[in-house]
C-alpha cells in the first residue's frame, strides 16, 4: 500500500507547488527572474580561475553583512565602552570571537577577492566597450568598500583605530579652503572623539551596506544586459545556435552554479585557515597596536593603515607636498575609472594583445605590490625614493595607456572561445 | 601536468608571501629574547596564574578575565581558584581587577600599571619575557632600577628577591665623527636572588605563557575547532568537485 500510495503523495505535493509557483507568478516575476539571471542567463563556457572572484565577492559581501548583525547585537558605539565591549564579545559572547574573527578576517578577504576580480578586469579587457558603466559601477563598489572599511576598523576603539582614524581624517584638512569646516563636519567635533565614534557606527552599519547593496544589484544588473566577458574577450552573442541561444554559452545555473559552489568552498577552506590558526595574520589583518585601548596622548611606534589601503597611503606619502599628496592620493583612485576610454586597443583579452600591453600591465601589478609593501614600512630615505619611483610608474601606465594600446600589435581573435573539454 | 598559466599563477603567489615574509622580518627595532612558552603546557599556565596572582596583581589588573574562566581553562576545581588564586571579597565570576584605583596609581608611579589582559598580544611574548630579565640598578631613577627594554620604566623590580640585583654593562667606541658611544654588552649579576638564573627563566617563562593565554583565553579551543571544520570542507569539497565533473562532461 504504501510503495504505490508514495509516487501519489509526492505528485499531489508537486502539483500544489507548481500552483502555489503560478500564484506567485501572476503576482511576482519569480520565475521570470530566475530564468534571466540564472536557468536562461547564457555564460561564456570559457571562464578560468580569474572568474571566481567575482562570486566570492558576493559570498564575503553576505558573510560581512551575516557576521555583522550579530557583532552589532554585542557591541557599544561610545568612547568609553567600545574596546571593553569588544572584548566582552572575545570572551563572554557564546561563539563570539569566531563571530569576530570571521568579520575581521572577513574584511581582508574581501579586498583580497575584490583586488583579484579587479586585475581579471585588466588582463581581460572586461571594462570595454559595452561594458564601462558595469566597470564604473565596479569601482563605485570598491571606493563605498574602502570607506566601509575605513569606518569599521575605527569602531574597535583600538589605539591603531584612533590614529588611523586621526590621520585619515585630517588629510580631508589638507584641501584648500574648504579643508578645516570639512574635517570638523565628517568629525562632528574638534578632534576625534565618542561623536565620531558613533557617526562613524551609523555609516558602518547603515548607510554604507546599504549603498554597497544597491550598487551590487546595479553591477549584476548591468552584466546580465550586456553578458559577460571571458579570457578570450570573443562576443559569444554573435555566433548563435539554431536554438537562439549562443553556441558558446552555457547556462548558468546549473553549470556555474555547481562549478562556483565547489570554489567557494575551496575559498571557504583558505579563509578557515586564517579564522582558526591565524586570526591576526602576523599582525596585518589585526594588527597589534590596536590590542590596547585608544589613547590620544600615545602614538603608535608606526602608524600604517591596514595592508589593503597601503598602496595609495605609500603615493600619499611619497609626495612632498601635503595637499598635492592628497590630490595624488585620489587621482590614483580616479584614474581606475577611467580606464574604458583610457584603453584604445582593438581587442579586448590579454591573449591577444602584444608586449607593448603586456609589459606595463605586468609591471603595474608588480609596482602596485611594491607600493603596499612600502605603505607598510616605518619611511626612510630610500625607501621614499622608491616609493616616488612607484608612484611615477603607478601614473605613468595610465598617462600613456592610450599611446602604447593604439600602437600595440595585437594578434587576430578567433571566431569562437578556445575550451578544451575534460 | 602544470601548464604554464598554473607556474605563472604559482609565482605570482610566491612573489606576494615572498614580499609579505620580507615585510614581517623587517619590523621591530630592539632584539628581544626568545620566551618559548607554550600555552597548550597546563602546568605552565598553573604556575604562571599564581605568580601573576602573587607578583603582578598587586598593581596590575586583567580587567577582561574572569576567575572562573581561568579555573575552566586551566583545569583547577572552583575550590582551587577561590583557595589559590583570589583575594577575599571577589566571587568566582567576577574578573581579575585589583584595589589600587587609577588616580593613586598616577600619583604613586606617574603612569598608571596598565591593564595586562591583552598586554601579550599587545607587545608579544618575547617582549615581556626580555621587559622581566632587563631590569638592572640604576641610581639615578626613583625606583633604583632602569629597563634597557622600555628605558625610563616607572615599575620597580618587583621580582629582584628571585632574581637578584644585576647591571648593565657597556663598551664605549668612538663614531666617525669622534663622539663617544654607549653600546649594551651585557647584564652581570650584583647581588644573589633567590632563584639560580634558571630557575627564574622558567618563572618569567611560565608568567608569560600566562599572559599569553589570557590575552585570547579561546585560543586552544579556536585550533582545535579548527581542525574539524577543515577536514569537513575538504569532505564537502570532494563532493563539490564530483558535482562540477558530473554537470560539466556534457559541455563540449
Amino acid at each position: 500500500m504504501s510503495t504505490a500510495s508514495q509516487p501519489d503523495f509526492f505528485d499531489r505535493v508537486g502539483s500544489r507547488m507548481s500552483a502555489l509557483g503560478a500564484w506567485i507568478d501572476a503576482r511576482f516575476p519569480m520565475t521570470k527572474m530566475w530564468k534571466e539571471h540564472a536557468s536562461e542567463y547564457y555564460a561564456p563556457k570559457n571562464f578560468n580561475f580569474w572568474y571566481y572572484f567575482g562570486v566570492l565577492s558576493l559570498v564575503v559581501l553576505v558573510i560581512q553583512l551575516v557576521s555583522g548583525i550579530f557583532l552589532t547585537m554585542n557591541y557599544k558605539p561610545s568612547a568609553e565602552h567600545a574596546f571593553a565591549s569588544v572584548e566582552y564579545i572575545m570572551r563572554d559572547v557564546e561563539w563570539g570571537w569566531l563571530i569576530r574573527y570571521i568579520h575581521s578576517t572577513g574584511a581582508s578577504a574581501f579586498f583580497v577577492v575584490v583586488y583579484l576580480h579587479m586585475f581579471r578586469g585588466l588582463l581581460y579587457g572586461s571594462y570595454k566597450n559595452p561594458r564601462e558603466l558595469l566597470w564604473i559601477f565596479g569601482m563605485l563598489i570598491y571606493l563605498v568598500l574602502m570607506a566601509e572599511a575605513f569606518m569599521g576598523y575605527v569602531l574597535p576603539w583600538g589605539n591603531m583605530s584612533y590614529w588611523g582614524a586621526q590621520v585619515i581624517v585630517n588629510l580631508i584638512g589638507a584641501l584648500p579652503y574648504v579643508g578645516g569646516a570639512l574635517v570638523e563636519w565628517v568629525r562632528g567635533d574638534y578632534f576625534i572623539s565618542d561623536v565620531t565614534l558613533n557617526r562613524f557606527f551609523a555609516l558602518h552599519v547603515v548607510a554604507l551596506p546599504l549603498a554597497l547593496i544597491f550598487l551590487v544589484v546595479a553591477h549584476i544588473l548591468a552584466l546580465h544586459e550586456v553578458g559577460s566577458n571571458n579570457p578570450d574577450g570573443v562576443d559569444i552573442k554573435k555566433l548563435k545556435g539554431s536554438n537562439g541561444h549562443p553556441v558558446d554559452g552555457i547556462p548558468f545555473h546549473p553549470y556555474y552554479t555547481v562549478k562556483d559552489l565547489a570554489g567557494i568552498v575551496f575559498f571557504l577552506i583558505l579563509f578557515s585557515f586564517v579564522i582558526f590558526f591565524a586570526p591576526e595574520m602576523g599582525g596585518y589583518f589585526l594588527e597589534h597596536a590596536n590590542f590596547t585601548k585608544a589613547d590620544p596622548l600615545v602614538t603608535p611606534d608606526n602608524i600604517a593603515p591596514v595592508w589593503y589601503f597601503t598602496p595609495f597611503y605609500a603615493i600619499l606619502r611619497a609626495v612632498p607636498h601635503q595637499v598635492l599628496g592628497v590630490f595624488a592620493m585620489g587621482l590614483a583612485v580616479v584614474a581606475l575609472f577611467l580606464l574604458p576610454w583610457l584603453d584604445r586597443s582593438k581587442v579586448k583579452s590579454v591573449r591577444y594583445r602584444g608586449w607593448l600591453f603586456k609589459i606595463p600591465l605586468f609591471v603595474f601589478a608588480a609596482n602596485f605590490l611594491m607600493l603596499g609593501y612600502l605603505g607598510l614600512q616605518h619611511p626612510t630615505p630610500q625607501l621614499t625614493m622608491l616609493s616616488r619611483v612607484g608612484t611615477i610608474i603607478y601614473f605613468l601606465f595610465f598617462i600613456l595607456m592610450p599611446w602604447y594600446t593604439s600602437i600595440d600589435k595585437t594578434k587576430p581573435v578567433p571566431e569562437r572561445v578556445t575550451y578544451n573539454a575534460h | 601536468m602544470l601548464t604554464n598559466k598554473k607556474l605563472k599563477l604559482a609565482a605570482i603567489a610566491a612573489g606576494i608571501l615572498g614580499i609579505a615574509s620580507f615585510a614581517h622580518a623587517s619590523g621591530g627595532g630592539h632584539k628581544f629574547l626568545s620566551a618559548n612558552n607554550d600555552v597548550a603546557n597546563q602546568a605552565s599556565l598553573q604556575r604562571g596564574a599564581r605568580n601573576f596572582v602573587n607578583y603582578c596583581m598587586g598593581c596590575h589588573s586583567a580587567q577582561y578575565v574572569r576567575y572562573n574562566r581561568v579555573g575552566a581553562d586551566l583545569g583547577l576545581t572552583e575550590q582551587q581558584v577561590i583557595d589559590n588564586l583570589m583575594f577575599t571579597g571577589v566571587r568566582p565570576s567576577d574578573t581579575m581587577q585589583i584595589a589600587m584605583t587609577r588616580d593613586d596609581a598616577k600619583r604613586w608611579f606617574g603612569n598608571p600599571p596598565p591593564d595586562l589582559s591583552l598586554i601579550a598580544r599587545n607587545k608579544g611574548p618575547d617582549y615581556i619575557f626580555t621587559f622581566l630579565k632587563s631590569f638592572y640598578v640604576d641610581p639615578s631613577r626613583p625606583t633604583g632600577v632602569n629597563n634597557t627594554v622600555l628605558v625610563g620604566a616607572a615599575m620597580p623590580h618587583v621580582l629582584a628577591d628571585l632574581q637578584g640585583l644585576q647591571t648593565a654593562s657597556y663598551e664605549g667606541h668612538a663614531d666617525a665623527e669622534g663622539n663617544m658611544q654607549k653600546q649594551f654588552k651585557g647584564f652581570e649579576p650584583l647581588t644573589k636572588g633567590s632563584m639560580t638564573a634558571d630557575e627564574y627563566d622558567g618563572f618569567v617563562r611560565d608568567t608569560v605563557n600566562f599572559l599569553e593565554y589570557i590575552a585570547e583565553p579561546v585560543q586552544m579551543k579556536r585550533r582545535n575547532l579548527g581542525i574539524g571544520v577543515i577536514f569537513f570542507l575538504l569532505v564537502f569539497f570532494g563532493f563539490a568537485y564530483a558535482l562540477k565533473k558530473e554537470y560539466w562532461k556534457d559541455v563540449k
